[in-house]
This record gives structure tokens, C-alpha cells and sequence, in this order.
């Protein structure tokens, strides 16, 4: 299969009150792509995730998404935002928001068909919350919650998935988990996911961006000290990588 | 009470009673779970300059109000969408700037102005035929508006930000929500009032939400309450020769109290229930 692009950011700035949140951002992203997007709180991971959603329209530069603006390519675009944005006292049940994913699909005034229903169903069974269908979405754990976020974002079929901090809230036996269903998931869509946890990340990705405004390093998941030095500002141990198994050898 | 029911204008009391309820019943749950209350708050309020503009000009206040809770609730969603102004400060300017247009036009026009109180306070015993029309379609504007696009409006107010990405034209539905808020106060004005208006756009939908979390269900709930509380106000106001608004709406302030204090001390008993369990979250 040709190695299609997904992604194109070209020299991307974004400015907040002109004070610069990206700095002349250029990135590449391809079909079955895992990249991980590092660097600290505050460095513009999630702004870099809504440039290419379409949300923030860079100050200057050039996004595309699957050869198109972001905007006309979103429903082919699957979001997990940071799940404790959300109200968790809303009544709402995991079904809802199952389905919600598929309004790409359905469009204004549409009910949901029953190929919907079929693709919600699906996809909760993927990341086995089939049984909670019927709860109430404020009622699970977090990582009950980000299972159903991913569902959501799942049953449109996309061909990018986003993730922003997914494992923020996740204790480590379902880190496991939920690294090994993006595993399985990587083999049909392009996947980019935000976090400040280096190790966890740089375990699983196929590549690793730094990002603290500019873009520090991007490609192998190996990083030079150096380089998360300069993306951290602040003097940050070594992570390595062995062949398989891959293997973190300090803790962060 | 049953035999107050053989006046004509103790029969308009409970139709309004019911209209009402379907109003505040469905766009109860959507302020309550968006957060909306101060919004709708000046909304209300607003619409004060409308009635003052009837007196003046010589048309029906209630069209007056209509006109103006549109108009504001279009101004408030644009300025907090468009401007950096903060929400609240918004609200809070044309929530006065309302207010004061009102009073400027009443001391304009002619004369006094009769049943200027009803509606601050609303007064149910006196809507006349007209109004109950008018109700009628207001209500129905709603309820097809709803029915339409429930789906939108959940994902709306569950998740605006994944709504846009879905391609839910988030903005232009927000401004629908809040011209059906305008709606439902001109359908309330009669009733409570516009000061009163909020207690019923949030009590009938907080009372709902303590028993599910279906937003469908929730309204169902909400209009049954709305309705309850309307009933049993206006009830307890002819029998004590209260004021019909206020008494609809202390009768229903304290139901809900009351319910909220059982359910907790349920909750302490048995460690689980809505509200307490997931505020502790």
C-alpha cells in the first residue's frame, strides 16, 4: 500500500494574544502512523491537536488533512478529548454517547439508522463496555469513561484518531490495556496521541514528537537526552529503547 | 377547589397552569443541565423593555415581550460568541439595559399602567383566552424544535467541542436554544412573571433529575412536576388568598428542598444517591 499522507502541517504558528503558543510547525503524518506527542503542560499538544481538528485556525500555515482543509476531512476524523472536561453529573448514558460519534454520518434532523446503532454496538464491544451500555456516563470510573470516549470516537470509522491525554486518568493495569487496543487499532487508521507521560508513550509508538512550541525532535521513539532537555527546559533522564521487548530503562 | 373550577377564569388558570409546564418542562432540563440559569435569568428580564414598549405604542405587552426576549437572547448568544467580553458581564449589562428600557417607556406612556404587577409577578387568574392561544403555539414551537433536533441538542450540551468536530453547527443551534428560552419566558410571563420566570425554568428540571438520567425522560418528568407544582400553588394561593405567582413558586421551592434533604438522608443511610454521590466525585 502507497504510504498516503494524513497529516500536512506546514510552518504552523498560532498565536494567543501574540504571544506565539506554536512556532513554525512542520509535520508529517502517514497512513498507520503511531506517533506520540510529547513535552510539557503548557508546550501546545492540545493546541496542535485542534489545529489539525480544524478548531484553532493557525495564525500562519497550512494544515491538511487526507488532502483536504480539516473542516470538510472531520468526518473521517476520530476525537478523544481530555475526558474531565465534560460535566459528570449529566444524565446521559454510555449508549448516547456512543452514538454521538456517528452524527458525522447522520447529518441535521436524521435519526440514527440502523447501521448506526450496528457501528455503536461494535464499538463498545471493542473496548468491552458493551455491558454498560445502559449506565450513566458520569457514573463509571475514568477509565471506564475514556473506554466509552474512544468508543465514541470509534464508531465513525476514522481514518485519524486523535487521543489528548488518555491515560491522564487510568491507573497502570489498564494503561496495559488500553495501549494494547490502540495496538490492535493501528493497523487501520493513522493514531496520534498527546501526553506528558514520556515512558508509558515512548513504549508503544511508532515515532515521538517533542513539542514545547517548536518542534523538537520527530521520528524514532529513541530520544537524545539533549533533546528532551531542550523540550522540557530542564534536565530530564534518558529513556532508551531496546529491540522487542521494547523497554523503558529508568523510571521518569 | 372543584367548585371554584365552574368560573371561566378559574379553568384558563389551569390550561395556563399546563402550557406552562410543557414549556419550562422541556426547556427546564436544557438550562438546568447547560448551565444556562443566568442567561436565561436576564433573558427574562430583558423583557421588561418589551412590555413598557406595548404600553407605549399601544400594542399588547406580551407581543412587546416577545419581540424583546428574541432580540436579547440573540444579542446575549452573539456578544458572549463574537466579542471577548465575558458571558456573565453580557448578561448582567443587557439583563439592566432592559430592565431600564422598560421603565423609560412606561413613564412615557399615558397614563397608568394597569396590571403593570401581574407581569413582574404574574398573576395566572387573569390570562386571558388570547393568551392561552398564544401558549398554545408557543409550545408547540418548542416541542417540534425539540423533537427535531434532539439528537443536536444532546451532543450540543454534553460536548460542544466534539459536537463542531462532528459537524454540529454548534453556534447557530446555541442561538436556537436560547431564542426557545425567550419562548418559553413569554409562555411563563403570564404565569409567574418575569422575576419569578427562572424558579420555574429550574425547579420543575432539578426535581426531574434526581430520579434518571434520560434527558428525554427528564422532561416527561419536568412537565409532570411543572404541572404539579402549578396546580398545587395555585390551589394553596386561592385558598389562603395568596398571590397566585409567588405562592406557585414557594410551594414548589420547598417540595424540591424538602426532596433534596430526604435524598440525603437516604444517601447517608445507604451511601448512594445522584446528586450527593457524584457532587462528591
Amino acid at each position: 500500500m502507497a504510504h498516503e499522507e494524513v497529516v500536512t502541517l506546514d510552518d504552523i504558528w498560532v498565536h494567543y494574544n501574540s504571544t506565539p503558543i506554536l512556532e513554525g510547525i512542520s509535520l508529517s503524518i502517514e497512513q498507520n502512523d503511531f506517533l506520540g506527542i510529547i513535552g510539557p503542560n503548557g508546550g501546545g499538544k492540545t493546541t496542535l491537536l485542534k489545529v489539525i481538528l480544524g478548531l484553532i485556525t493557525p495564525s500562519h500555515g497550512r494544515v491538511l488533512v487526507l488532502g483536504k482543509t480539516p473542516q470538510s476531512s472531520r468526518g473521517s476524523i476520530g476525537y478523544v478529548p481530555q475526558h474531565n472536561l465534560f460535566d459528570r453529573n449529566f444524565p446521559i448514558s454510555v449508549w448516547d454517547v456512543a452514538l454521538m460519534g456517528r452524527y458525522s454520518r447522520a447529518g441535521l434532523f436524521r435519526r440514527y439508522s440502523s447501521d448506526d446503532r450496528t457501528a455503536a454496538l461494535n464499538a463498545l464491544q471493542a473496548v468491552g463496555m458493551l455491558d454498560h451500555k445502559n449506565h450513566q456516563m458520569g457514573k463509571l470510573s475514568g477509565g471506564e469513561q475514556q473506554r466509552v470516549l474512544i468508543a465514541r470516537a470509534l464508531v465513525s470509522e476514522p481514518k485519524l484518531l486523535l487521543l489528548d491525554e488518555p491515560t491522564a486518568s487510568v491507573d497502570s493495569t489498564m494503561q496495559t490495556e488500553f495501549y494494547e487496543l490502540l495496538d490492535r487499532l493501528k493497523h487501520r487508521m493513522a493514531i496520534v496521541l498527546v501526553s506528558h507521560d514520556i515512558s508509558a508513550v515512548s513504549v508503544y509508538v511508532d515515532k515521538i514528537a517533542c513539542l514545547n512550541r517548536q518542534l523538537f525532535h520527530h521520528g524514532s521513539p529513541e530520544i537524545e537526552a539533549e533533546v528532551l532537555e531542550a523540550t522540557y527546559k530542564c534536565p530530564v533522564q534518558m529513556i532508551a529503547h531496546g529491540t522487542v521487548p521494547h523497554r523503558v530503562l529508568k523510571e521518569h | 377547589m372543584i367548585d371554584a373550577l365552574q368560573y371561566e377564569f378559574m379553568r384558563n388558570a389551569l390550561y395556563a397552569g399546563m402550557l406552562a409546564s410543557v414549556a419550562c418542562g422541556i426547556i427546564g432540563v436544557y438550562v438546568v443541565v447547560n448551565r444556562i440559569v443566568f442567561i436565561s435569568g436576564g433573558i427574562a428580564h430583558a423583557s421588561f423593555g418589551g412590555i413598557g414598549l406595548g404600553y407605549l405604542a399601544g400594542f399588547s405587552p406580551v407581543l412587546g415581550a416577545m419581540v424583546f426576549t428574541l432580540a436579547s437572547a440573540l444579542g446575549m448568544g452573539l456578544i458572549t460568541k463574537k466579542t471577548k467580553l465575558p458571558e456573565d458581564t453580557a448578561i448582567g449589562i443587557l439583563w439592566a439595559m432592559g430592565m431600564a428600557l422598560g421603565i423609560i417607556f412606561i413613564g412615557l406612556a399615558p397614563g397608568y399602567a394597569p396590571d403593570l404587577f401581574s407581569y413582574l409577578f404574574g398573576n395566572i387568574l387573569t390570562v386571558p383566552f388570547s393568551d392561552l392561544i398564544l401558549m398554545i403555539i408557543l409550545d408547540f414551537i418548542i416541542a417540534a424544535i425539540v423533537i427535531a433536533l434532539y439528537k443536536e441538542f444532546l451532543a450540543l450540551s454534553f460536548d460542544e467541542e466534539f459536537g463542531t468536530v462532528v459537524g454540529i453547527p454548534v453556534e447557530r443551534l446555541y442561538l436556537i436554544l436560547l431564542c426557545m428560552i425567550a419562548l418559553t419566558v413569554v409562555v411563563l410571563i403570564r404565569v409567574v412573571g418575569i422575576i419569578l420566570v427562572i424558579a420555574l425554568l429550574t425547579i420543575p428540571a432539578t426535581m426531574a433529575r434526581q430520579f434518571t438520567h434520560d434527558l428525554r425522560k427528564m422532561m416527561l418528568l419536568a412537565i409532570l412536576f411543572g404541572a404539579f407544582f402549578t396546580f398545587g400553588g395555585l390551589w394553596l394561593s386561592y385558598e389562603f388568598d395568596l398571590a397566585s405567582g409567588a405562592t406557585i413558586i414557594l410551594f414548589s421551592g420547598t417540595v424540591l428542598l424538602l426532596t433534596l434533604g430526604l435524598s440525603r438522608l437516604r444517601g447517608n443511610r445507604h451511601k448512594r444517591w445522584d446528586i450527593a454521590s457524584s457532587e462528591a466525585e
